[in-house]
């Protein structure tokens, strides 16, 4: 079985741009691959459900450019995964428009790309559903029903190795994949390779945030995997950066739910039993993991649907009296809002998010003071109707500021409006879809279109 | 004598895991402070729900994990993440409640 080298420039790749220096110091280590992850469910549920990208393009260009002309050179495969922030079709379009343009660009001799999608149509999952197929509730959700996929615009399947293992096996030399599990990208070669799936998989998941994995913490730098038999061998290529045994270990819990299992379609990694030790002063080896697999292949789907759209008004508190009692001056405004329009419900909702005392926090905060110093109330309102937006914002901030608090001493304003100007802000989206639903074929619910980009 | 945990962890994080849960690490600074917390300071699932003031039901882990010398726990959130409402987008800025916690 050969040795496999993985360079990682970046995680969440044109977030921010990556660091071309480590990136091009990797370059020099013989990696046989480069891959990257480009999305994430943290930037909330609004890119997905308007199919819209959250990193800025010019980052794009300048990620999947550097990446492309380095791998071109280099002569090796690049993988990129959930493409441009959510992996839907338009995310897979633009990034492949965007290697293209570089490719014309710099001239690149002929190479094949391969785009896989991963955009489920909601009609394809009322199809399932209509069926009887079971589209199970992730992290105590309930399954989904009817009214999930009516509230759902948009949603994609979340892919394992296996769509992308085939693009590489049909000779890819620029993988674009839609949503995939970030440590899918990475297992993809070291599966064909003849690597086993556990260390495969849990390779992917040391490496896919780059060098977070490393010590100290430094964003978009790159690292350089080797996978030799069971074990992952990771080195930092920025300088002043350490893979270490704890930096390594920490990075295998980060932003799990559980710390010992990273699921994926088709069975999990366990790494119960992984051994974090100290290869030499730049590197880790990690070792250990073992993959379980599932009885029934289950595949992941993120749905995201629109709730309204979003008002927002920005309203100070000085007076301490009015701080202590800033509930009563809240529930005046939701009163005259409530005469109004109705309580909150189908129509409306609105939020006080109440900074200088629970606005972080909120459910989770147990230290909120009595009477802060100052207090900023952001209200946010979502509502299908606009106009019934920018009225229920501007209504409910005013009547914090004529809040009727008994003995209040500022007779002028109970609030210091900042502008009292209501803010247009983002639609509201909602994640309508956490959810695994059982496939025959891992594969089954993903299409790979192959092309040839540069001109002979 | 009894420290703040801040003073013996190098990382105390918290970040989304999915959409509906944000998981807390508090990595030690070596293995016998790991040691130390883990067995004196008391922390369990029930203890840390006291703590941010929640259902003990939230807290859908918790776990000591060893090769890291980290504690960690995930708790279920109220409303997904970036949903209407949403205060702390990656669930990264909710972790300031274990700074204080005595560790004997």
């Amino acid at each position: 079985m050969k040795n496999v080298k993985i360079l990682c420039p970046t995680g969440h790749l044109s977030f921010t741009p990556l660091e071309p220096e480590s990136f091009l110091r990797g370059c020099e280590q013989g990696p046989d691959f480069v891959i990257a992850d480009a999305g994430s469910c943290d930037i909330g549920p609004r890119p997905l459900g308007a199919d819209q990208h959250v990193s800025h393009a010019a980052w794009q260009r300048h990620d999947l450019g550097i990446m492309l002309c380095q791998s071109r050179r280099l002569n090796i495969p690049m993988i990129v995964g959930s493409a441009s922030d959510t992996g839907t079709n338009r995310g897979v379009n633009q990034f492949v428009d965007i290697i293209r343009e570089v490719a014309e660009e710099r001239e690149l001799a002929p190479f094949k790309l391969a785009a896989i999608y991963s955009e489920v149509p909601v009609e394809v999952l009322r199809e399932r559903l209509s069926e009887g197929v079971r589209i199970e509730g992730l992290g105590g959700r309930p399954d989904a029903d009817e009214d999930n996929l009516d509230s759902t615009d948009r949603a994609v399947a979340v892919m394992n190795a296996e769509p992308i293992r085939a693009a590489l096996a049909d000779g890819a030399d620029v993988v674009i994949a839609g949503r995939a599990s970030d440590c899918a990208l990475f297992a993809a070669p070291l599966l064909n390779a003849g690597h086993g799936p556990g260390v495969s998989y849990f390779a992917g998941k040391l490496m896919e945030c780059a060098s977070f994995c490393a010590e100290p913490y430094m964003a978009k730098e790159s690292i350089l995997g080797e996978i030799e038999n069971d074990s992952v061998y990771l080195t930092a290529m920025h300088p002043n950066q350490r893979c270490t045994p704890e930096s390594v270990a920490g990075h295998s819990i980060y932003e799990r739910e559980n710390p010992f299992r990273e699921h994926i379609a088709g069975g999990y990694v366990d790494m119960s039993n992984c051994v974090y030790t100290r290869a030499d002063k730049q590197t880790t080896k990690a070792t250990g993991a073992v993959f379980v697999e599932a009885p029934v292949c289950k595949v992941k789907l993120e749905g995201a649907g629109k709730v309204g759209e979003r008002r927002l008004a920005i309203v100070g508190v000085r007076d301490p009296e009015t701080s202590a009692r800033i509930d009563q001056a809240v529930d005046w405004s939701r009163g005259k809002l409530s005469t109004r329009f109705g309580p909150p419900g189908d129509s409306y909702e609105i939020y006080f998010h109440t900074f200088g005392r629970n606005g972080v926090m909120r459910d989770l905060e147990p230290f909120a003071p009595r009477v802060p110093h100052e207090l900023c109330v952001v209200i946010e309102v979502i509502s299908k109707d606009e106009r019934m937006a920018e009225e229920i914002a501007a209504l409910a901030s005013r009547n914090l500021f004529y809040a009727r608090l008994p003995g209040l001493k500022g007779t002028a304003g109970a609030a210091a409006l900042m502008s009292d100007e209501v803010l247009v802000g983002e639609a509201g989206y909602r994640w309508t879809l956490n959810h695994v639903m059982e496939v025959r074929h891992a594969t089954e619910l993903f299409s790979t279109s192959s092309m040839t980009i540069g001109k002979n | 004598m009894s420290d703040e945990l801040r003073n013996l962890a190098k990382t105390i994080r918290s970040k989304n895991a999915g959409v509906d849960h944000i998981t807390f690490d508090i990595i030690l600074n070596d293995r016998k402070t790991f040691e130390r917390v883990r067995d004196r300071a008391g922390l369990d699932a029930a203890s840390v729900a006291k703590l941010f003031g929640i259902d003990k039901d939230r807290i859908s882990h918790f776990a000591a994990f060893e090769p890291a010398n980290a504690i960690k726990f995930t708790i279920r959130r109220l409303r997904p993440s970036g949903d209407p409402g949403e205060s702390d987008m990656f669930g990264c800025q909710q972790y300031a409640p274990l700074f204080a916690v005595k560790i004997p």
